[in-house]
């Protein structure tokens, strides 16, 4: 039987993307003409490496001895009961280190770097658990790491920023733009162009130029890929439903994508409505944006009609994103994912219920996926399941959901 | 029909290598630009880059950042930037202009919209910073339909097979980007830039413009020893920004390319010196 990683890095499942990148009419590289090389030179290795005993053989090991895996699946019973329908059963990607699925997707590249002799990583990092992760392989394999941040973030999750810190990561304050997540990426885009000879760019997420959506949602479907063999183990059955939070959609692309052929899996993407679909104040690029290009790819986003990128808002600092990566886009437009909104209310309520029913303190991204799960649940036969990817733990909104109570710490 | 075959063949003829100078449309402040392009016309600048501002500027270093940051403040938006070609054209037919920017921006006016509009205002020339030749098919058919230009750019990066891919879609001229890092980056050295220029050059007869760095006289001169063009946007852009208003912006633009121009004049008159 194949390893864990050869199963990973095969591509039975979907002919995408196409060489060139494309998803469909999504996906692509739209970048400066500086980094075309470096991303040829990415392509070949990742292509190279893949296929490499020796290299599947370390990611395998680090994936069971160093993150833990697999994740088990867990069936919520109280929460069950309270959504009346459904069986809910969720994938534990919250009890990874780190707190979240952002680890899967840090030892491959970092691996990859290692392998290419970069000596250098740099990442971006909004709520700081992708900074986390990168900072964490960067420390074991002895590379330097640069984090880069906005300044807006910094201030609001400053125990993340000293965890990058005492983990030897450089974090950087990005003063431009809204000084967030996107201005973090177009921070780090910048230090690459700057820095191609010796450094390797760890995107956080299924978004930016090819082939970083393939590789990113290559590394992460060993949640679906566990998941799905749990599944049969467990119950014997495929789930009815998969649902999953999606910013530029990491998690839910690797929990998705190994079940793409299973057609009668139902797939539904959660994205942050904030304060409503119907105000300015959300994330939600694919119910409520609409095709175009940013960060290096060709996808839904969100932007005015003179095409300049909005601010978004969500009450989770991880799915604070105007873009999605390209492989959703094109599960929309094809029908074969379905993509909602879950406003900051509905996840916090789910927050607080999971918390009270399960003894799970989940993350706010992770919160809008339960909440939609709940509802689905509810519109279910008890003999049908719905799966969901409780893509990360709650340590780090402690203090924002104490805050929104208007409890001082 | 874009200009800027026209303005190469006669700086040809004379020797002179262009001048090429970049302003954000629209910074500082919406009324300034048109004079701005005037006077930089009338110092000798022979073609003009006009920056379409976007909010997510990633090829950009921050004095150009905070420029798209000031226009986007004022409001300019792709329809403005080609306001300010149309107004521009009323009183200068010759000097032709680069609209320089995004593609989101673009996507969003269309690409057919834009290719009509831009040649209606006089626009000569399109450089879309990530759009490399391999995204750029419809706009591509768009601007050759409306006789437009399109620009590419070739980093110390690219490799010689995608060099000679390059030169056979670019059209006007040929940019090359002097350095490895976004525009306004620390001084570049221009020392071993003939080569890559040379080689670039077997693979076409399209004049090579040289940017990124070059921020003065004395920079200008040692790119124009081996360009055919030289491109300064950072330095001008960073000046501009301390103009209290429209006249200052004039008189800055101005007093900025004048001797610039006339120290790559001078060094023009000398090489053709030696040669006759």
């Amino acid at each position: 039987m194949a390893t864990p990683a050869e199963q990973l890095f095969s591509h039975p499942l979907t002919d995408f993307p196409d060489a060139q990148g494309h998803f469909g009419d999504f996906g692509g590289t739209y970048v400066a003409e500086t980094l075309m090389a470096s991303l040829e030179e990415l392509r070949t290795a990742y292509e190279r490496w893949r296929q490499d005993p020796e290299f599947i053989a370390r990611f395998d090991a680090d994936l069971s001895r160093y993150v833990g895996r697999p994740s088990p699946l867990y069936f919520a019973r109280r929460l069950t009961e309270h959504a009346g329908g459904a069986r809910i059963v969720l994938k534990r990607e919250d009890l990874n280190p780190t707190g979240a699925h952002k680890i899967n997707n840090t030892v491959g590249p970092a691996l990859l770097a290692h392998h290419m002799g970069k000596k250098r990583v740099i990442a971006e990092t909004g709520a700081g658990q992708h900074g986390v992760a990168s900072a964490t392989v960067a420390a074991r394999l002895g590379m330097e790491c640069v984090v880069y941040m906005g300044a807006v973030d910094v201030q609001r999750q400053a125990i993340n920023v000293y965890r990058m810190r005492l983990l030897g990561a450089e974090v950087h304050a990005v003063d431009s733009g809204s000084k967030t997540l996107k201005d973090a990426l177009n921070e780090a885009l910048r230090d690459w162009v700057t820095n191609v000879d010796n450094t390797f760019y760890i995107i956080g997420t299924v978004a930016g130029p090819h082939p970083y959506p393939m590789m990113v949602r290559d590394f992460n479907s060993v949640i679906g890929r566990e998941a799905r063999r749990q599944m049969i183990a467990d119950y014997d059955t495929l789930p009815d439903a998969l649902v999953a939070c999606v910013g530029g959609g990491s998690n839910a692309m690797g929990l998705f994508y190994p079940f793409i052929p299973d057609e009668g899996v139902a797939m539904y993407g959660v994205e942050a409505a904030g304060d409503g679909i119907d105000t300015d104040q959300h994330a939600a690029s694919l119910c409520a944006g609409r095709p175009g290009v940013l960060h290096g790819c060709r996808t839904y986003l969100l932007d005015d009609d003179g095409g300049q990128i909005t601010e978004t808002h969500s009450v989770s600092a991880g799915l604070d994103y105007p873009g999605v990566g390209p492989e959703h886009s094109w599960l929309k437009d094809t029908g074969r994912a379905q993509y909602v909104g879950i406003s900051d209310k509905e996840a916090l309520d789910a927050f607080h219920l999971l918390c009270r029913l399960e003894g799970i303190v989940p993350a706010l991204e992770s919160s809008h996926a339960v909440a939609y799960a709940i509802k689905l649940a509810a519109t279910m036969r008890p003999d049908q399941t719905v799966l969901v990817n409780l893509s990360g733990r709650g340590d780090k909104d402690v203090h924002t959901v104490a805050t929104l109570e208007g409890i001082e710490l | 029909m874009s200009r800027i075959p026209a303005v190469f063949d006669a700086l040809k003829q004379s020797g002179r290598t262009a001048l090429i100078p970049y302003v954000t449309a629209g910074d500082p402040g919406v009324e300034a630009t048109v004079p701005v392009l005037l006077a930089m016309a009338e110092q000798g600048a022979d073609i003009l880059e006009l920056g379409i501002p976007f909010s997510d500027p990633m090829a950009d270093g921050p004095v150009i950042q905070k420029a798209c940051e000031r226009a986007l403040e004022c409001g300019v938006d792709l329809s403005q930037v080609l306001a300010m070609v149309r107004e521009f054209r009323e009183q200068n037919q010759d000097t032709p202009i680069v609209l320089m920017g995004y593609m989101n921006p673009i996507e969003r006016y269309g690409a057919q919209r834009l290719a009509k509009d831009a040649q209606a205002a006089g626009v000569d020339a399109l450089l879309i910073v990530d759009l490399p030749p391999e995204e750029a098919g419809v706009l591509r058919q768009e601007l050759a339909a409306a006789e437009l230009d399109e620009i590419f750019l070739v980093a110390p990066t690219t490799t010689d097979a995608r060099c000679a891919v390059i030169a056979e879609k670019a059209s006007g001229f040929i940019y090359y980007v002097a350095l490895k890092g976004v525009t306004g980056a620390g001084h570049a050295d221009y020392s071993g830039l003939a080569e890559p220029i040379n080689q670039l050059r077997r693979h076409t007869d399209l004049p090579i413009g040289v940017g990124f760095g070059i921020s003065d006289a004395a920079s200008a001169c040692e790119v124009a020893a081996v360009a055919d063009a030289v491109v300064i946007g950072t330095s001008l852009v960073d000046q501009l920004s301390q103009a209290s208003d429209k006249a200052q912006a004039v008189a800055i633009a101005a007093q900025f390319i004048a001797p610039i121009r006339a120290a790559l004049d001078e060094q023009s008159q000398l090489k053709t010196a030696a040669s006759g």
